[in-house]
């Protein structure tokens, strides 16, 4: 695949297999993540790529008897090895969930959130963090007057948004993205889009998605996973028009998804 | 293939009588249950109000300010303050619940984000043991190892404040740790996810997110807990030395509204018997209040 050997890798991974106890939900996955790009990963519900961003920032730790083997190189090494910084990891690949997840505080203390567990103290600091990341994430215009309200208050489209502030607020590199739009109403998925397309000039982002329209709109790449296997990855306009590979050109086309 | 269809055969859609009445018995039953249980409560509340109130009008304000308590048979001949014995029962709540607010709370944090399973399942079956341990025992258990303790390291009888604290800590842990690691575990994991993906440690998004999450749970647990402390009688009882002074250490004796009650309303009569449940009154009193704001705190609970 020709998207590998182009010099901005930033994610390479390297026959990477992981096992749910004796179900093996990732199968030998090869794959380089371009810099700076938009990398859409697709395939039917089970097909394992929620499961693949995961392993990027380490979350499948927190679930029981997984076992993964391969290699996730970032920034010269691999992430998989036990003696990684999980905790530095996901301050540089940040993940946004398919549900919006704010916290229960105000949408302030939301964005504030993360420079705070890293150590910002300083109200003026925090405020200026809380100002730039709210406008990274087209959210400001609209919460600028009440950014002491609960976050909880939000709609659904605007959560999310405050989820990908509270995200950007944090400075990572990469951005993880599961299924960002899914639980959202069409408007609030084109603002997200819309966003998504923004914010590629500054972020390396990988976005899981059900909608092949959506990938088609916001990425540059796309990977077709299937059963657990990486059955293609190609630039998006390639994949879509023409696929190499049977399973791909049945589930664009619509034969099964 | 079985098949019930056949069964159906010539059965009409229409409701028949005997459904009727055997629904509309189950519905009634479970009515009478209902009332049954509502009807104990305020059987109690109206039997110790027709008992104490009087005594309490008689007494006026002096029965819950002034310091002297000579109950006897006659109103007129008596001394009817319970001042000492009310100080008595918030220093002993106050206590135990200061010390076991932070026990419990810690225990629930570690039973709910960080004992591996094998752990949790050895702790919580004891954490519950505890809530059944009848509490004589835990009187018992006061009086022979506590209170000697106490005597022959600080002096004194040893029955005192202090031993009273060091059981019912004890003995409110299983209340504040049950419905503290319940509420914790009860917030979505979808928050903690939130915290730890953006680069949290799992120690900052305990103290930052979950806790925060759940605290309306965690005030009803100790607010719950407070109310078991007032509420004990035995145990306190067996330890506390049940002397009516306002004590002036924590290794001086003291007394409690409920101790005091079941010691002496054995031998009451008259005036005094109804001074007992005048008293029954004021603890009743303190018990809803802290009901009432158990019942705020879990309400606050933000919707989510």
């Amino acid at each position: 695949m020709d998207i590998a050997t182009k010099t901005s890798v930033e994610i390479s991974v390297k026959s990477l297999n992981l096992w749910f106890g004796k179900f093996q939900a990732l199968k030998n996955i090869n794959i380089g993540i371009q810099k700076n790009q938009v990398t859409a990963l697709i395939g039917p519900s089970g097909c394992g790529k929620s499961t693949f961003i995961k392993t990027l920032d380490r979350m499948n730790d927190l679930v029981d008897n997984v076992k993964i083997t391969g290699e996730v190189v970032y920034q010269g090494r691999n992430i998989l090895d036990s003696d990684t910084d999980v905790v530095e990891l996901r301050k540089q690949i940040g993940m946004v969930f398919q549900k919006p997840n704010p916290f229960p505080k105000s949408i302030f203390d939301n964005v504030a959130y993360g420079p705070r567990v890293h150590g910002v103290r300083k109200k003026q600091n925090l405020n200026e963090v809380v100002e730039r990341s709210l406008k990274a994430a087209a959210l400001w215009e609209e919460v600028k007057d009440r950014l002491n309200e609960s976050a909880l208050r939000l709609s659904g489209g605007q959560q999310q948004r405050l989820c990908i502030a509270r995200l950007l607020a944090v400075e990572p590199d990469v951005l993880l993205m599961d299924e960002p739009a899914s639980a959202l109403d069409p408007i609030a998925t084109s603002k997200i889009e819309d966003l998504i397309y923004e914010l590629k000039n500054d972020y390396t982002i990988i976005i899981v998605t059900h909608n092949m329209q959506q990938a088609g709109r916001v990425a540059t790449n796309t990977a077709f996973f299937y059963l657990g296997e990486l059955v293609e990855y190609a630039p998006t306009i390639d994949l879509f028009e023409r696929p190499q590979d049977k399973r791909t050109e049945d589930y664009v086309t619509g034969k099964f998804g | 293939m079985i098949s019930i269809k056949p069964n159906r055969a010539g059965r009409s859609l229409r409701r028949s009588a005997t459904q009727d009445i055997k629904g509309r018995t189950i519905e009634l039953l479970l009515l009478l249950c209902g009332i049954s249980s509502v009807c104990a409560i305020f059987l109690i509340i109206i039997f110790i109000f027709a008992e104490g109130l009087p005594f309490l009008i008689q007494a006026g304000p002096n029965f819950l300010i002034s310091s002297v308590w000579q109950p006897t048979d006659n109103f007129a001949d008596g001394l009817w303050g319970i001042f000492p014995i009310i100080i008595g029962s918030l220093l002993v709540t106050v206590g135990a619940v200061a010390i076991g607010t932070p026990l419990g709370v810690a225990c629930a944090i570690f039973l709910a984000e960080i004992a591996p399973a094998p752990v949790r399942r050895i702790l919580v079956p004891s954490v519950n043991a505890l809530a059944g341990v009848p509490s004589v025992v835990y009187g018992f258990f006061g009086l022979l190892v506590v209170v000697p303790w106490i005597r022959g390291q600080f002096g004194g009888f040893g029955t005192s404040v202090l031993a009273s604290w060091l059981i019912l800590f004890i003995m409110i842990l299983p209340t504040i740790i049950s419905i503290s690691t319940d509420s914790i575990r009860a917030v979505p994991k979808e928050f903690k996810e939130g915290s730890l993906a953006i680069g949290a440690t799992h120690w900052q998004t305990i103290r930052s997110v979950l806790v925060p999450a759940a605290s309306s749970g965690i005030i009803a647990s100790v607010i719950l807990g407070m109310g078991r402390a007032i509420g004990e009688t035995m145990a306190v009882l067996m330890v506390a030395g049940n002397s009516i002074t306002i004590p002036n250490s924590i290794f001086a004796p003291t007394s409690t509204l409920t101790a005091q009650i079941a010691l002496e309303m054995g031998y009451a009569t008259g005036a005094h018997r109804e001074a007992l449940f005048a008293m029954g009154i004021v603890l009743f009193a303190f018990i809803m209040i802290l009901t009432g704001l158990a019942n705020l705190a879990s309400r606050r609970r933000i919707a989510y």
